[in-house]
């Protein structure tokens, strides 16, 4: 009996640690697992994990600002900066006026007196960090501190940018600025501390139009991969050669 | 008026700020001043100009000077002036910017190598006639080589030849370098040009060959020593060659944009009459390089009398000195005028106690002037004029 006692205890504590094994081991299995799930880029496996893209719908603007908004909220954007705005563009046959939406809070102001009775089209036009591919940023900074990181994000290292500046006047859409507050160059990073948790950049979340969509070109169910299949959408500027990774849609000629 | 049809001026939010400050006008301005002193120095000892013999010394001195502060300006400029050395430490070599620091580094070890060269004797000889102090400073900067020897000094002679000559590449790498920072920004409309590298480097010289004139004559002036007037006369038939090269190679750009009427000009126009037009149009082009290639053409071709040679020397000197520096200018701050919106113009205001104003650059330029003279107060730099402090000639 009493050994049958001692035997039945071994056996329990033999099963415990077995237990207590799996536990331990289980947990990285389900990291690994739910990592996978994510598509993240692995060397080992040569998955070169997802492929962001941003989309840009010019007919689903709004100007409602709301992007604007989240993103200063989100990023504590520093006063006179912005890391997205709105832009909106009144074409008469005298030409354009263009106005926009920064984060000064003001929104936008009433158009001079009598450009919306002449104006032949108006439309917003959501501006942002287009994370090119071949990204003059990258290519001028004298440290490597602005990278192409996986994914297709541009990113900045801030414990080693020098604040030299040179990024800010290589990027042909004015998209980067001078942090006062940290001494460094700043921008839209698409959200990347929201992206690496699998949540969408608060510019995305918020807007109540779909005019911004985010996701993976290399995931063919997402809304992205079929734009850029479409070969439907235009980038800004595209004799810069920066291979931007934000499509436009329904993108007006007039817009630079 | 506005380019590309725009009814109001429209520059993206970010533009606001000019990033590039009268620090990063007058970084440029300080290189080509030592780039173009150096040349001087190099036309004696590499091409044998017999003129400047009498200067070599006083230029290289001048281009040490300059070249001391050359890197504060882009110090002060730093957001994070205590990561500077990261372009040493991980220099991103796809980054024409990376190469900063080796360039200006190893040409300033070249420029102290060829100072230490030519004045090893006299450290020698003030070691041996100095007490205290003194003499172990003087003795400290003889680095413990004391042979003063014909043959000695033969091979010192060689290498000063050596350094002066791989110097003149490297004060153009020096400087053409700052040029290609400026021409190879593609987004920018007014920077954007192969020419650019070529146009620093001729105001690099031109700057330099004023500005060493200008130095000269107030320090001759001021020893009331003789004036060397045929080194003077020489070396304004150099200035007035390389001001020609320089303003038609500055205006080749302009007129480029202008011929080719395509989208760079559509924005440099209105920049060019608007925000631009005082200090371009009026100041660099039309005052600045008029008026000396006028006034050093009279003195290069015709008969002058020294008296009026240096009085209008001296002034066309004076507004190459200036062209230079609005030329810098209307660089920097004018390619940061246009706006990447292709629709309008930022605006640009003098401040003058911010960190980056104009009290600070006036000491930046200030810095290599005092250098200098107190240099001048310890180093011969003249063959016919002792140290100051000495009183007396040689």
């Amino acid at each position: 009996m009493a050994q049958a006692t001692c035997k039945g205890r071994r056996a329990f504590l033999q099963d415990l640690a077995l237990g207590a094994a799996a536990l331990v081991a289980s947990g990285p299995i389900a990291i690994l697992a739910a990592s996978r799930s994510r598509n993240w880029p692995n060397v080992a496996t040569g998955n070169k994990g997802p492929d962001y893209a941003f989309v840009v719908d010019v007919g689903k603007c709004i100007g409602c600002g709301y992007c604007v908004e989240a993103c200063d909220t989100e990023n504590k954007v520093p006063k006179g900066s912005v890391r997205t705005w709105v832009e909106r563009y009144v074409v008469t046959k005298h030409g354009v006026h263009i106005d926009a939406i920064d984060n000064d809070g003001k929104g936008l102001e009433p158009l001079p007196a009598g450009l919306a009775e002449n104006a032949e089209w108006a439309a917003f036009i959501p501006k942002l960090c287009n994370h090119c591919e071949n990204a003059p940023c990258v290519q001028v900074c004298p440290v490597g501190a602005t990278f192409n990181a996986p994914g297709g994000f541009v990113l900045i290292d801030p414990k080693h940018c020098i604040g030299c500046g040179y990024c800010i006047q290589a990027c042909p859409y004015g998209v980067r600025f001078f942090d006062q507050e940290k001494r460094i160059a700043n921008k839209c990073t698409w959200c990347y501390h929201r992206v690496s948790k699998g949540l969408q950049p608060a510019c995305v979340t918020v807007c109540p139009t779909g005019a911004r969509q985010f996701g993976d070109r290399s995931d063919p169910a997402s809304p992205v991969a079929q734009v850029y299949r479409s070969d439907n959408w235009h980038t800004l500027k595209p004799e810069m050669h920066t291979d931007s990774r934000v499509m436009y849609l329904g993108l007006p000629r007039e817009v630079i | 008026m506005l380019p590309n049809g725009a009814l109001n001026n429209f520059y993206f939010p970010n533009e606001a700020y000019i990033e590039w400050s009268l620090m990063i006008v007058i970084y440029p301005y300080i290189t080509g001043l030592v780039a173009g002193s150096f040349v001087v120095s190099s036309l004696s000892h590499v091409f044998k100009v017999q003129e400047f013999k009498s200067v070599a010394r006083f230029a290289l001195i001048a281009a040490f000077c300059f070249g001391l502060f050359a890197g504060v300006p882009l110090l002060v400029h730093l957001g994070q002036p205590q990561r500077a050395f990261n372009i040493f430490f991980t220099p991103h070599t796809s980054s024409a910017m990376s190469i900063f620091g080796y360039v200006y580094s190893s040409y300033m070890i070249l420029l102290m190598v060829e100072i230490w060269l030519v004045y090893r004797p006299f450290f020698i000889e003030k070691a041996g006639s100095t007490r205290g102090v003194q003499r172990f400073l003087w003795k400290a900067l003889t680095l413990g080589v004391a042979e003063t020897n014909p043959a000695a000094l033969r091979i010192d002679q060689k290498l000063i030849n050596l350094l002066a000559g791989i110097g003149i590449p490297w004060a153009f790498l020096l400087h053409g370098y700052v040029g290609f920072i400026f021409g190879s920004v593609k987004a920018n409309p007014w920077w954007a040009t192969p020419l650019q590298p070529l146009i620093f480097l001729m105001s690099a010289v031109v700057s330099g060959i004023a500005m060493l004139m200008v130095m000269y004559s107030v320090f001759r002036w001021r020893a009331r020593l003789p004036y060397d007037m045929r080194m003077m006369r020489r070396l304004m038939d150099y200035l007035w060659g390389f001001l020609i090269l320089d303003v038609v190679l500055e205006g080749l750009e302009v007129v480029y944009m202008f011929y080719e009427h395509g989208s760079h000009w559509a924005v440099v126009e209105p920049l060019l009459s608007g925000p631009l037009f005082g200090s371009y149009v009026i100041g660099q082009l039309l005052i600045l390089s008029g008026l000396p290639l006028l006034l050093l053409g009279y003195v290069v071709l015709f008969q002058v009398s020294d008296r009026w040679f240096l009085r209008l020397a001296n002034l066309a000197s004076l507004g190459v000195v200036l062209q230079v520096l609005f030329m810098r200018f209307n660089v920097v701050m004018g390619g940061q005028l246009i706006s990447k919106s292709g629709r309008g113009y930022t605006d640009f205001h003098f401040e003058w106690f911010a960190k980056e104003g104009v009290v600070t650059a006036l000491i930046i330029l200030a810095a290599p002037f005092v250098t200098y003279y107190v240099l001048s107060r310890v180093l011969p730099i003249f063959d016919d004029a002792a140290p100051a402090t000495s009183g007396t000639r040689t």
